[in-house]
């Protein structure tokens, strides 16, 4: 047995009096690809915080090649050769792409060589990185790549990815498998955060499971099944969706020709997009990040009320021109994919949070009933399972997981005619994710209308009654979700449905 | 025609001190940091400056003197929010009030006196061309430096990799600090040279501008620096820009007041401060280009590994 590549020894933090690590074990050899397995809150970005230097231990030991290592700060863990794609971008905003990977290299590179290197590793690995583009118009997803990117760049001996997989087209996961593989191949380690079980399957070598901050068991994935190994995470099985026929109801929800120019210069301009929704179904919208996910979402909740009034209508009633108040006043609640900023306000309680798009607890004058207000946060908190240490949280405290659990928590209380969501269960664990379906199944069955904007095509096939994909600020027909195959949605991502946009040069990843 | 061209020297002279310090402090507010102690800094270094020329006989060891007492206490305004993590503002407001009160005491000996006479400057065979000779050519050498100066901070920022970590570390300290940049060793060298160069401009229009040293001689002249770093939203070239105006306005009205236009002197002298207001204003109809040249840091305080 060759020296592992890194290996960490009794590694304990804690948080006050949350033990976020306790007493952890971990061992990577060179050129495996080690998935690290847990639920939300089971203590596996804390885990990569250590390795990369972000956070002190308050025990234990790092081996680096079997020497022990001191990784204080992140420069450290670089010099190491350690590369991290976080889970919350540590991306500067008012930077272009280039720039950004630029100070994250250590080697004195001219700008104009970053601009082409980043081009030729995104076109290797298949990622579409626009170097020019300034970080604060990108998507979620792009952003994502964006870190990828610059991760690589770096030529690192380990690579640590938290969720990386979350918001690729399923053409794009195989390349970037096969890429992984290549990179590990090659001989760097790749540490695999990742709560999709088939995806550790697929791709890791091994694979360590958390549980409450302890680690309840170590395996070869080769060994194991979905079911075994969502055993070991959450000590029992997700439970299954149970789903019934839909009973439509009348059309809550429509959309007609809805045409919007972009705000910005780097912005997707909607074109001739219509769609409706049903009371009583669930419709999808797939597409890779990037294509006018958020520009349509703008213009559905209200953020955007650019829109001509008639292009979208709420029972009938012309709202385009409405805001996002006036839209919930008339039923309809929405699900922000950015859960710091949009979904929350960060540095306030999750009681107050309450109260940006609930009223109930408001009196006369505006005057708020804190009591009521705190037992309306703990009525969500518990209901919805939200591990967090009670209403007066602050938002910002919780994990993202958890907070998402919260927000759509928050919107569901509200019992909505209408649902908008994007990204219900992005970086959210497979037992939490399989909540959030089940109660987004059962507003539905509740004669609902849902319409859910995700880049996860598995959530999709689960949830939609029909599919609709975005390319290029278009949109594609309805599709029934019997008729839905993955091969086809991959294909109509690329805009190659029958009177699409085609293929558009904005989206690789696409078929080959 | 001479009237004119003596204008645009007037103004040239009288935007100088504001361009140089306006810079300093957008480069400190580059980093995150926001300096309200402007005004004292500019006291201090001016009566350091007036002191030094006075005494060392020499205008550049006034400039040096300024630069020095500048720095000095931004380092202690640095220290104390860098690194004790204390509020911007307040720590800012306190600066300015210790300036002021520091420079009366510390410049009571100098009040009333005189600095020798300097020899006219004059830049060789441009300085005799007619009208832009005397508008353009026959100033101090730190007039020339200002616009030098704008120019290398601008090249600093946008063709520099230290400066685009200068503009990361005000846009996400986190964010730098996750990529193993010392954001507090960073955030205190700029404050401690935009403190250096609020010096310059202090001893500028002590030893230069005046030149003499009264109390309070600074007139307000640290606020309009720091309104100037919003008013060019924070680029360098605009500072200088929006400085000439403001000296502009300024000498316009004295010009008109001189020349007899019946107009309250009071509206008069309040015209470039409304125009500052205005400026201002007309900037924020733009949300985009606010978000987009200012640092989202400014005013923060960062906590490394929190």
């Amino acid at each position: 047995m060759s020296v592992p590549r890194l290996e960490l020894r009794h590694v304990t933090k804690r948080y006050g009096d949350v033990v976020a690590n306790d007493d952890v074990a971990l061992t990577v050899a060179p050129g495996e690809i080690h998935a690290v397995l847990g639920e939300n809150g089971a203590g596996k970005s804390t885990l990569m915080k250590v390795v990369y230097g972000a956070v002190a231990p308050d025990a234990g030991e790092i081996l680096w090649d079997g020497q022990p290592a001191e990784v204080r700060t992140p420069h450290d863990a670089r010099a190491l050769g350690i590369a991290m794609v976080f889970q919350h971008f540590s991306l500067f905003d008012s930077l272009t792409v280039a720039e950004n990977v630029w100070l994250g290299l250590s080697r004195k590179v001219a700008l104009r060589d970053v601009t082409e290197r980043i081009r030729a590793k995104a076109a290797e690995y298949g990622l579409d990185v626009d170097p020019l583009r300034p970080v604060h118009v990108l998507s979620v997803g792009e952003r994502q790549r964006v870190e990828i990117v610059r991760a690589l760049l770096a030529d690192p001996r380990l690579l640590i990815l938290d969720e990386p997989t979350a918001v690729l087209t399923p053409q794009a996961v195989d390349k970037l498998f096969e890429t992984l593989r290549q990179v590990a191949a090659s001989g760097c380690s790749i540490l695999y955060i990742s709560h999709k079980l088939d995806e550790i399957l697929e791709l890791c070598h091994a694979c360590t499971v958390l549980r409450g901050g302890r680690v309840v068991a170590t395996c070869d994935p080769a060994q194991e099944t979905t079911a075994s190994l969502s055993r070991m995470m959450i000590g029992a099985e997700p439970p299954r969706l149970e789903r019934r026929a839909a009973k439509l109801g009348p059309v809550a929800l429509s959309v007609e020709r809805l045409a919007l120019p972009c705000h910005d210069r780097f912005g997707v301009p909607l074109e001739d997009v219509s769609l409706e929704v049903h009371a009583g179904e669930i419709v999808g919208i797939a597409g890779v990040s990037g294509n006018g996910q958020q520009e349509l979402l703008a213009a559905l909740s209200g953020e955007d009320p650019r829109a001509d009034a008639g292009a979208i209508r709420l029972f009938g009633e012309p709202i385009g021109r409405t805001g996002a108040a006036g839209r919930r006043r008339r039923g309809l609640h929405f699900v922000p994919e950015e859960r710091l900023g949009r979904g929350a306000v960060p540095s306030l309680s999750l009681a107050t949070n309450m109260l940006l798009t609930r009223q109930e607890a408001l009196r006369a004058f505006g005057w708020i009933d804190r009591a009521a207000l705190r037992d309306q946060a703990s009525g969500v908190l518990r209901r919805y399972w939200v591990k967090a240490a009670g209403p007066g949280a602050v938002a910002r405290s919780l994990s993202g997981g958890n907070l998402q659990k919260y927000i759509v928590g928050r919107e569901l209380d509200a019992v909505p005619k209408v649902l908008v969501v994007a990204q219900p269960t992005w970086g959210v664990d497979v037992g939490a994710a399989a909540q959030i379906h089940a109660e987004l199944l059962r507003l539905r069955d509740a004669g609902a209308a849902v319409l859910v904007v995700s880049e996860e095509l598995e959530e999709l096939f689960a949830l939609a009654d029909r599919l609709h994909v975005i390319a290029k600020g278009r949109l594609s027909p309805p599709l029934p979700a019997a008729d839905a195959t993955v091969e086809r949605i991959g294909e109509w991502m690329s805009g190659l449905w029958a009177g699409g946009p085609g293929r558009p040069e904005a989206v690789a990843g696409g078929p080959a | 025609m001479n009237e004119l061209a003596l204008l645009i020297a007037a103004t040239l002279a009288a935007g100088t001190p504001l361009a140089i310090a306006g810079l300093g402090l957008l480069l400190n507010e580059r980093a995150g940091v926001v300096n309200l102690g402007a005004e004292g800094m500019l006291l201090v270094s001016a009566v350091a400056g007036f002191a030094a020329a006075h005494d060392g006989g020499s205008e550049w060891l006034g400039f040096l003197a300024g630069a020095a007492g500048g720095a000095a206490v931004a380092a202690v305004f640095g220290w104390l929010v860098v690194w004790l993590n204390t509020n911007q503002y307040a720590t800012g407001l306190a600066v300015s009030l210790f300036g002021s009160g520091f420079s009366a005491f510390v410049g009571i000996g100098y009040v009333g006196k005189q600095l020798g006479e300097q020899p006219p400057h004059r830049v060789p065979f441009l300085a005799d061309l007619p009208f832009v000779g005397p508008a353009l050519f026959r100033h101090h050498p730190v007039v020339y430096l200002a616009i030098a100066l704008v120019a290398a901070a601008a090249y600093f920022l946008y063709r520099t990799r230290a400066g685009l970590l200068l503009r990361a570390i005000g846009e996400s300290p986190q964010s730098a600090h996750a990529l193993g940049y010392g954001v507090r060793r960073i955030r205190f060298a700029a404050v401690v040279t935009g403190g250096a160069l609020c010096g310059i401009a202090g001893a500028y229009l002590s030893v230069v501008y005046t030149p003499l040293w009264v109390e309070g001689m600074v007139a307000g002249r640290g606020w309009i620096a720091l309104a100037l770093t919003v008013f060019a939203t924070w680029r360098p070239a605009r500072i200088l820009l929006g400085a000439y105006l403001f000296g502009g306005v300024t000498m316009l009205q004295l010009h008109l007041q001189a020349r007899g236009v019946h107009v309250p002197s009071q509206f008069m002298a309040m015209l470039p401060y409304v125009s500052t207001i205005a400026v201002l204003a007309l900037i924020s109809r733009n949300p985009l280009w606010i978000r987009l040249n200012m640092p989202a840091s400014l005013g923060k305080p960062f906590f490394p590994g929190a």
